[in-house]
């Protein structure tokens, strides 16, 4: 009977043990580094705004981040823009298509979105492996490839700071074969910066949300006493 | 309990006794107040199992409003606006971000879905360990069951209402298994959906039902369920009848009344409840991704099919019982069957009050027999939730099909299984553990 029971427990496990994809590079950044989170909103408003939206968020979250009202108007901005606005590109969504074969997505909570595994940080790991992973491939029409989203239609944003990688068609590691604007530790530091920005950006309240949650568990912990006691004197003649 | 014999208020001659007096001279105030709380005797030695009830009616109130507020901003409308998101979806961000707390009230309404789920299942559990559901509470039961199926559509109409994918995949796979019904199959699920496929017309009726409809049916039902159960008292670990031994009052001695002792009780229940409930929505608002599935973080697309759609975890028992249907009986499809075998896995609970033969309620004075067969079912349904998540395999499906075997068995063999166990003596009167 035993036997039974523990086979019938493991085997779903081993059944489903395989699977998974590519390796995932840990993200390591945080969500309380305010320099960090800074710097990744220049890169994303630089880099990926142009195309992607952000369209739940405002251009005044960002003051949250630390920087005054005039960086975010003078540096963050476009001139046409309010900062209540929503953060959304001036590109239409029909040429899009046309250019990239569909609408770019939509990034502000991309990193819940792909949090598959489920795991906390899933989402913040593959978006830090995708940044990293762009190559050259002549068969694609952008030109470009990704080890982590095979065929992608997104050209590497990046390829001006990281320099041009290829695919070691033996090792099937990737190379870097022209040098970028940054080293590779500084491009590394810049892509985890982007996605401590991209993770803030999907829960922008989510410090202030467990910042809250122990002040809650406090109160509720010294409520348990005073209601447990008073259980107890209510029911000390029940026998 | 002989009810309506309770004496009416009596003025003690200040204005707010007169105001009292008047009152309840023409509302039952006092009769309702002594009937349902400080004059309902109930079983002095319940356990853990016993919070479950008061839980599930706290969620409910959670659920409702939560539920008021979310209403205040949320917007039904699968169009797209002008950043080419659906409004619906981008209506729930809105929510998360702009409106002043909202995050907070959202979390609450999702964390409080999955909760509402376990606490009832655990309820459930209750009735199964201590027979609650036996002669002379299987209304009570049957109200039960009803609230439960109730439960179901809300849940499943409401993860329709944020339009993300999973929101609407789920929503169109549920629906299409309609169309397995032979001859008005097709017709009925068009007429759930409103239009061919799932779409504007699905997320508004959906909407409708969520938040009107199926609240008042449950709210009705909650109360059909606690006036049964204070009709016929309630029942406790030890399976005994309480009201079989009266004092010369007429109020029985294993008996104390509800209120104070069962409210300062459950008090402390609620907070204990509230504190897991606070450690998730606070840390873990996704749940792993079992509360908020990951997919439904991308907006609803028509065009794009995920590569895995599974149910919210509540359903996914149900689910894999419905997938492990592979065979197609009397000319009739495979799908026909998984959706009866679906149903009829939910409905056979009604069923239990008849179905269990055992002498005694109790499985504090049951044998052997009645203990595997709980743990058994228990291991099985948990197999099933957990390949209810997983894409199907062939390892899965075999797994499932014995699970969905054992699971009718269970049931369809109790009033055999249930008489032949061992028993022990049922004490007179009820034992404090």
């Amino acid at each position: 009977m035993k036997k039974i029971l523990i086979a019938l427990f493991c085997l779903p496990l081993l059944a489903f043990a395989a699977g998974g994809g590519v390796h995932l590079d840990k993200w390591q950044g945080s969500v309380a580094d305010k320099a960090a989170l800074q710097n990744g909103a220049k890169l994303f408003v630089n880099y990926c705004l142009n195309c992607h939206n952000a369209s739940f968020l405002r251009y005044k979250n960002l003051l949250d981040l630390g920087f005054t009202e005039q960086q975010v108007k003078e540096e963050l901005m476009t001139t046409s823009d309010k900062i209540g606005d929503l953060m959304q590109v001036a590109a239409r969504h029909d040429e899009q298509k046309l250019w990239f074969g569909a609408m770019p997505p939509d990034l502000t909570i991309v990193v819940r979105a792909r949090g598959e595994a489920g795991a906390a940080g899933a989402g913040a790991d593959w978006l830090y492996t995708y940044l990293r992973s762009f190559y050259r491939d002549a068969d694609r029409p952008t030109g470009w490839n990704n080890v982590a989203f095979d065929n992608v239609g997104m050209p590497n944003p990046l390829w001006q700071l990281q320099g041009q990688q290829i695919l070691n068609p033996e090792s099937h590691k990737l190379e870097l074969a022209v040098p970028g604007q940054l080293s590779q530790a500084d491009f590394d530091k810049a892509a985890s910066d982007l996605v401590s920005f991209m993770v803030w950006m999907g829960e922008p309240q989510q410090e202030y949300r467990r910042k809250l949650g122990w002040f809650v568990l406090a109160f509720l912990v010294l409520l348990f006493g005073v209601t447990y006691a008073l259980k107890k004197e209510y029911w000390k003649d029940i026998h | 309990m002989a009810a309506g014999n309770f004496e009416k208020y009596k003025s003690n001659g200040t204005l707010l006794g007169n105001l009292l007096e008047w009152f309840d001279a023409r509302f039952p105030a006092t009769s309702l107040w002594k009937e349902h709380l400080s004059e309902y005797y109930a079983p002095k030695n319940f356990n853990f199992w016993y919070f479950f009830g008061s839980l599930a009616l706290l969620v409910l109130v959670i659920q409702i409003v939560t539920g008021i507020f979310l209403v205040m901003h949320y917007k039904p409308d699968a169009a797209l606006n002008a950043a080419g998101v659906p409004v619906a979806f981008a209506s729930v961000e809105y929510i998360m971000r702009d409106v002043p707390g909202g995050w907070l009230i959202r979390y609450m309404h999702s964390t409080g879905a999955s909760a509402f789920f376990i606490v009832v299942y655990l309820h459930m559990f209750r009735g199964l360990l201590y027979g609650s559901y036996r002669k002379p509470r299987e209304l009570t039961w049957l109200f039960g069951v009803g609230i439960f199926l109730v439960l179901m559509g809300e849940a499943f109409f409401g993860y329709l209402l944020p339009w993300g994918q999973m929101s609407y995949w789920g929503a169109q796979v549920i629906v299409n298994l309609f169309s397995a019904i032979p001859l008005v199959g097709e017709d009925l699920s068009i007429l759930i959906r409103g239009d061919f496929v799932v779409g504007d017309a699905t997320l508004n009726r959906f909407f409708s039902f969520h938040v009107i409809a199926f609240p008042l049916i449950l709210i009705g039902l909650v109360a059909a369920h606690v006036l049964a159960l204070h009709e016929t008292g309630s029942n406790n670990p030890d399976g005994i009848e309480i009201k079989a031994n009266k004092d010369e009052n007429g109020i029985p001695r294993d008996g104390i009344p509800f209120h104070p002792y069962y409210t300062v009780k459950d008090i402390v229940g609620v907070v204990v409840f509230l504190m897991v409930f606070s450690a998730i929505m606070f840390f873990a608002p996704e749940g792993g991704g079992y509360f908020l599935e990951t997919p439904n973080f991308y907006p609803a697309d028509p065009l794009k099919t995920p590569p895995h759609i599974a149910p919210v975890w509540y359903f996914t028992p149900y689910y894999s019982i419905l997938r492990a249907m592979v065979w197609n009986f009397f000319g009739l499809d495979a799908k026909f069957w998984g959706v009866v075998a679906m149903g009829a896995s939910v409905v056979i609970f009604a069923f239990l009050p008849w179905l269990d033969r055992s002498p005694v309620k109790s499985i504090r004075y049951r044998g052997p027999i009645t203990k595997v067969m709980i743990t058994l079912f228990v291991i099985c349904f948990f197999i099933l939730g957990y390949l209810g998540t997983l894409s199907p395999s062939p390892m899965g499906e075999l797994i499932s099909q014995i699970c969905t075997v054992y699971y009718f068995a269970f049931f369809l063999g109790m009033p055999w299984w249930s008489r032949m166990d061992k028993f022990k003596p049922v004490p007179e009167r009820l034992t404090m553990k």
